[in-house]
């Protein structure tokens, strides 16, 4: 079990806030911080890291992290991070990236097969692409046989393509190592692939905590789907008026009374759902 | 056609012996102040930056006269050395090497503390959490993603303590085979108007000054293509 209590002052998008989290999280499972930037997704990282300081208790499968007492330094806890930038060692090629962290050369060889590296491990990182250099940061987090591994946003300057790819290492290490994954991630898809358990942070502290399911699917009662997008423009035409809607990469048309048109205004957050038909699906 | 025959060698040998011992003295004394400037939030940082950049400011002559005035057997210092050690620290070798010290100090930690604060921070975050101590981050993660800086920090040293005057005229005065260094030997040419072996000197300190500068910033250029920065 990983227990987590802390608190700490962070200056936030809307000034400063006081992070308080109390959380417990079963070993071998798979959680997704969610929210909106600025809500402290990143600092709790940092802190479990011991990047950052924070007040309170941090125990990992029995291994006190700090307490009141005292606090153990990054080099000390048994954690594996991966950065949004990669920062892989740019003087060292991708076999050394890893064997710098731990040389156990069984270990590299077997996670540079898994996630399709082997052929690249004499390579320096300037001369790999995006999705490669996450694989080396991801094999590399993974060389110490962490605790507790820490992705902060490792997809999110990735293509959809890709990150599916990345999506699928990250699954197949999780199902190999049964590290117990802490990932921050905005995206839906990538949420609902990899989550046992998704918290939803905003001003620092946790306001949903459920399943992928239970916290994504937005839609209640009646509804028989909705999206959340934001609404672009408000067109007259003759006696009724169409909002235009960005959900997601999409732009779609909803017809609007003069009463809507009047009360919306553009750049709402708006949420679009039907209950009277049923959707038809059908392959792209 | 210029007489090479006369060419006497002592001064350019001192100038590079003084050099390299000064550039290995400051390298070892001045990263570990260069790393600790780049990494630390304290207040006395800017403090500590405006003293380590007074070199560049101050006039020379001011720089060896306070040198001069704090290593004379005159200054308690210089009369502890002298009286425990017996080493006098003025007009001779030594003396030079030290002031050189303090004149290029600044030209190794400037060059060094900007290379390592453009490092990407979480790189060496990812070695602290590979367990690597600071001093392991320092030596196997930094040192070697700042080459072009370490190299300027090396040669900007070296060939400043080569075209070194005032400090050196200060504090080692002109001793042949002992402190009289390829600059001084110049100033003393043109004092006798001997204008051939000062152009001479000049010239060859000349190339030498520009081919060490071309040297540094062709590996720059090299360097920064193969890590694939533009």
């Amino acid at each position: 079990m990983i227990k987590i209590a802390i608190e700490k002052k962070l200056q936030g998008s809307l000034g400063p806030m006081q992070m308080q989290l109390d959380l417990e999280i079963q070993e071998e499972s798979f959680v997704v911080l969610s929210g909106e930037s600025g809500s402290g997704k990143t600092s709790l990282l940092r802190i479990l890291a011991g990047l950052e300081s924070a007040t309170g208790v941090i125990d990992v499968s029995d291994v006190v992290f700090q307490d009141n007492k005292s606090v153990l330094a990054p080099q000390k806890r048994e954690i594996g991070f991966v950065f949004q930038d990669y920062a892989l060692f740019a003087n060292m090629s991708v076999e050394a990236n890893l064997l710098f962290v731990n040389k156990d050369q069984t270990l590299c060889d077997e996670l540079l097969a898994m996630t399709h590296l082997s052929a690249l491990k004499t390579r320096l990182p300037a001369t790999l692409s995006g999705g490669q250099k996450q694989r080396v940061a991801l094999c590399r987090a993974m060389m110490k046989r962490p605790k507790l591994l820490l992705l902060d946003e490792p997809l999110s300057a990735l293509d959809p393509q890709m990150r599916h790819q990345l999506q699928d290492d990250i699954l197949a290490l999780h199902k190999r190592f049964k590290t117990t994954t802490l990932m921050v991630s905005h995206d839906p898809s990538e949420i609902y692939r990899l989550a046992d358990r998704v918290l939803v942070l905003s001003q620092g502290k946790v306001v949903e905590d459920g399943s992928a399911k239970a916290v994504l699917l937005h839609a209640q009662g009646s509804q028989k789907f909705s999206f959340e997008g934001e609404l672009l423009e408000i067109i007259e035409a003759d006696m009724i008026f169409v909002g235009v809607v960005a959900i997601g990469q999409q732009i779609v048309e909803v017809v609007m009374d003069a009463h809507e048109a009047d009360t919306f205004s553009v750049g709402d957050r708006v949420q679009i759902s039907t209950k009277a038909f049923s959707p038809s699906l059908s392959k792209l | 056609m210029m007489d090479l025959s006369h060419l006497e060698l002592t001064p350019f040998i001192l100038s590079f012996k003084l050099a390299a011992m000064t550039t290995l003295i400051l390298f070892f004394v001045a990263m570990p102040l260069a790393w600790w400037l780049s990494q630390t939030h304290s207040r006395s940082k800017p403090f500590i930056e405006a003293v380590v950049s007074l070199p560049i400011v101050l006039p020379p002559s001011v720089l060896g006269f306070y040198i001069l005035f704090a290593l004379s057997v005159n200054s308690p210092f210089g009369a502890f050395i002298q009286e425990y050690f017996g080493i006098t620290l003025v007009f001779n070798f030594t003396g030079l090497v030290i002031a050189s010290v303090f004149y290029s100090f600044p030209f190794m930690v400037q060059p060094l503390q900007g290379g390592f604060e453009s490092l990407n921070k979480s790189m060496l975050e990812a070695s602290y959490i590979a367990g690597k101590s600071r001093l392991q981050t320092l030596w196997y993660v930094a040192l070697p993603n700042i080459k072009p800086a370490l190299l300027t920090a090396l040669i900007v040293t070296f060939a400043h303590t080569v075209g070194e005057f005032g400090v050196v005229l200060m504090v080692g005065g002109s001793i042949p085979g002992e402190t009289k260094v390829a600059s001084v030997a110049i100033y003393e040419f043109v004092e006798v108007m001997d204008y051939s072996q000062a152009h001479l000197y000049s010239a060859i300190m000349l190339v030498m000054s520009f081919s060490v500068l071309l040297g540094v910033y062709l590996f720059n250029q090299r360097h920064n293509r193969r890590i694939g920065v533009q």
